[in-house]
């Protein structure tokens, strides 16, 4: 099993320098000149020619290519990611703080979401075509068929505008998280706790439930065991989810403007903030692989046949 | 056939569908089906309510809603539809090399897949968005570099399972060519798979396209959108949440009919479900397949 830990977490290595690779050329595609970027940015009044040859050279433009990306990639190891074009500040000192409020959000959102899907995937396959069930996944098919911006509009148009409960932007008070954890939750519940479901007819159908009920088991122990096996396929798809739902907080950060990364990057997409929005890729892309390395080993722990192959 | 026979029997399958091509023809003819022009201002019809010339109201610049919705069609479902054919037509070209062909070349595709596929879909279209600039385009190019791989890497799963088959062994033995092999034995197996695929990322895609546009990165105004009508309606929410509800109803009806349909077509295409009733119910409508990838917007 160590073994297992190390050679998959060795395979992280390359597919993060790749990563790293791909981003610093993302940047290099850009139409625009950085050097002219900067001084724009800057708001310096007229632009020469003269200018724009020394901000290159501050810039370290005047690199050979390869020289400059590993330039790049060193400082981005010492988290050094270079200076917002507009601001000035060093990148990581805008990144770090976002960084962790989208981590806050997300990790609770993934709680909420985990514990919605098994709760409801519990209950609709105990009432299976019973009324229970068939209006959850009703509710769900509405639910996951909405736009979660629009979602999000009208949960704060009721509970925040009409009712007054809670606060319709910002991160301020223990209320601010309510609305955009539940947007998050049920959008995402809504889609995976079919899986817990279907995962648990599937085992309802298998013979050990049978010869558990045919001893007389009680039907609470059958569920519990029941639950213990469906979870396994649950368990692989909620670590895929993490990743996910940490990528796509972007539309629900700019509702409720959380300062989180997916405000950060939109606000320098549209000003047009190159280094920032390079180290967003890059923080969110290499979490992302840290993230899936864990969840492969977790399913390995879970699931010794998935150990021997695949690598 | 048979099983295209079951499809149109399923009632719900047959008015989603309506739903769906009834959408695209109406993109496709919104200059003549509009009943005014979309872009055009009428500052004293501000938030004016349904009447017979402006059927579903006017928007904050006095703007037609119904025309906006229904040349909203072009970018948020035809554009995503065109980009989904591209993704799918890579990704379906990749998946069969890879899956028929194996070898060292499958590894080198799926080695590039891995890559494409370690990349977070939103971030990876947010950074892209970022450099090339604000556009339907740009987005729509980000698709298409997102997806295909993971369309390849499901196609190529796929054709993986029929490659080993004894038909296709023994075909292969009598010396038939490749070209011809995929053709005959392997493309009419795999299309359920690419149809449910591509069906159940057209309803993701459509969303998070109208989640881009919601964010101002999308489509420019004064062009129509949903996400964007949407988006501007939620400024005026507190006075006039109405505005939400055409664009909201309507994408929720669209997203929703591409879900049915998609359920619907994977009971109808799935062999094994195909004849045991009781399974069929179990398979249950609320159900959609692949949620793997899926990002919701």
């Amino acid at each position: 099993m160590s073994g297992y830990i190390f050679r998959r977490s060795l395979l992280a290595i390359p597919l993060l320098l790749v990563i790293s690779f791909l981003t610093f050329v993302l940047n290099a595609l850009s139409p625009m000149d950085p050097a002219e970027l900067v001084l724009h940015a800057q708001g310096v009044p007229r632009i020469t020619d003269e200018l724009i040859t020394a901000t290159r050279t501050a810039l370290g433009m005047d690199q050979p290519f390869l020289i400059r990306y590993l330039d790049w990639l060193f400082s981005c190891l010492q988290l050094d990611f270079g200076n917002s074009y507009v601001t000035g500040k060093p990148v990581w000192s805008m990144l770090g703080p976002a960084f962790l409020n989208t981590l806050e959000l997300t990790i609770l959102s993934v709680v909420a979401v985990i514990a919605a899907s098994i709760g409801l995937g519990i209950v609709c396959a105990l009432t299976e075509g019973r009324w229970l069930d068939k209006s959850i996944r009703g509710a769900a098919f509405v639910l996951t068929s909405m736009p979660s911006y629009l979602l999000a509009a009208l949960l704060v148009w009721y509970f925040s505008v009409k009712l007054d409960w809670l606060p319709t932007t910002g991160k301020e008070t223990v209320q601010s998280y309510i609305l955009p954890v539940s947007v998050i939750t049920i959008s995402y519940a809504g889609h995976y706790f079919r899986i817990v479901r279907s995962a648990m007819l599937m085992n309802l159908n298998e013979d050990y439930v049978l010869f558990g009920r045919a001893c007389g088991l009680p039907e609470s122990r059958i569920t519990i065991r029941l639950l213990r096996n469906s979870l396994q396929v649950a368990v692989s798809v909620f670590c895929m989810a993490i990743p996910i739902i940490l990528g796509s907080t972007v539309v629900i950060e700019n509702l409720f403007a959380w300062p989180g990364l997916g405000m950060l990057s939109v606000k320098s997409i549209l000003s047009r903030d190159f280094p920032i929005i390079q180290a967003y890729v890059l923080v969110l892309a290499a979490a992302f692989v840290v993230v899936n390395t864990f969840s492969d080993i977790i399913n390995a722990l879970i699931n010794p046949k998935l150990r021997e192959n695949d690598l | 056939m048979k099983r295209i026979g079951s499809l149109l029997q399923d009632r719900l399958a047959l008015l989603s569908l309506f739903i769906i091509t009834s959408t695209l023809l109406a993109g496709i003819f919104a200059p003549w089906i509009a009943p005014n022009d979309p872009e055009e201002v009428h500052m004293e019809l501000r938030f004016a309510s349904a009447s017979w010339e402006y059927l579903l109201g006017n928007d904050h610049l006095g703007r037609c809603v119904l025309s906006r919705l229904i040349y909203g069609i072009r970018p948020s479902v035809l554009g995503v539809l065109a980009v989904l054919a591209i993704s799918v037509g890579i990704g379906t070209a990749i998946g069969f090399i890879a899956g028929y062909f194996k070898g060292k070349l499958d590894a080198l595709l799926m080695r590039i897949c891995d890559i494409m596929l370690s990349f977070p879909g939103y971030v990876m279209t947010l950074g892209i968005i970022g450099i090339l600039g604000v556009g339907l385009q740009h987005i729509l190019l980000a698709f298409v570099l997102m997806k295909w791989s993971w369309f390849a890497r499901i196609i190529r799963t796929s054709v993986m399972q029929y490659a080993d088959a004894e038909y296709v062994k023994f075909s292969k033995t009598l010396g038939i060519g490749s070209l011809r092999i995929i053709w005959k034995h392997i493309v009419p197996v795999t299309v359920p798979v690419i149809a449910v695929t591509s069906s159940s990322a057209f309803s993701s895609m459509v969303l998070q396209l109208s989640g881009y546009s919601f964010l101002g990165l999308g489509v420019q105004a004064p062009h129509a959108e949903w996400g964007m009508m949407l988006n501007e309606a939620r400024e005026v929410m507190f006075s006039r949440p109405e505005l939400l509800l055409a664009p909201g109803i309507t994408t929720i009806l669209f997203v929703s009919a591409v879900h049915f349909f998609t359920d619907a077509l994977q009971v109808a295409l799935d062999p094994k479900l195909g004849s045991s009733g009781r399974k069929k119910q179990r398979k249950g409508r609320f159900q959609t397949a692949n949620l793997q990838g899926s990002e919701v917007a």
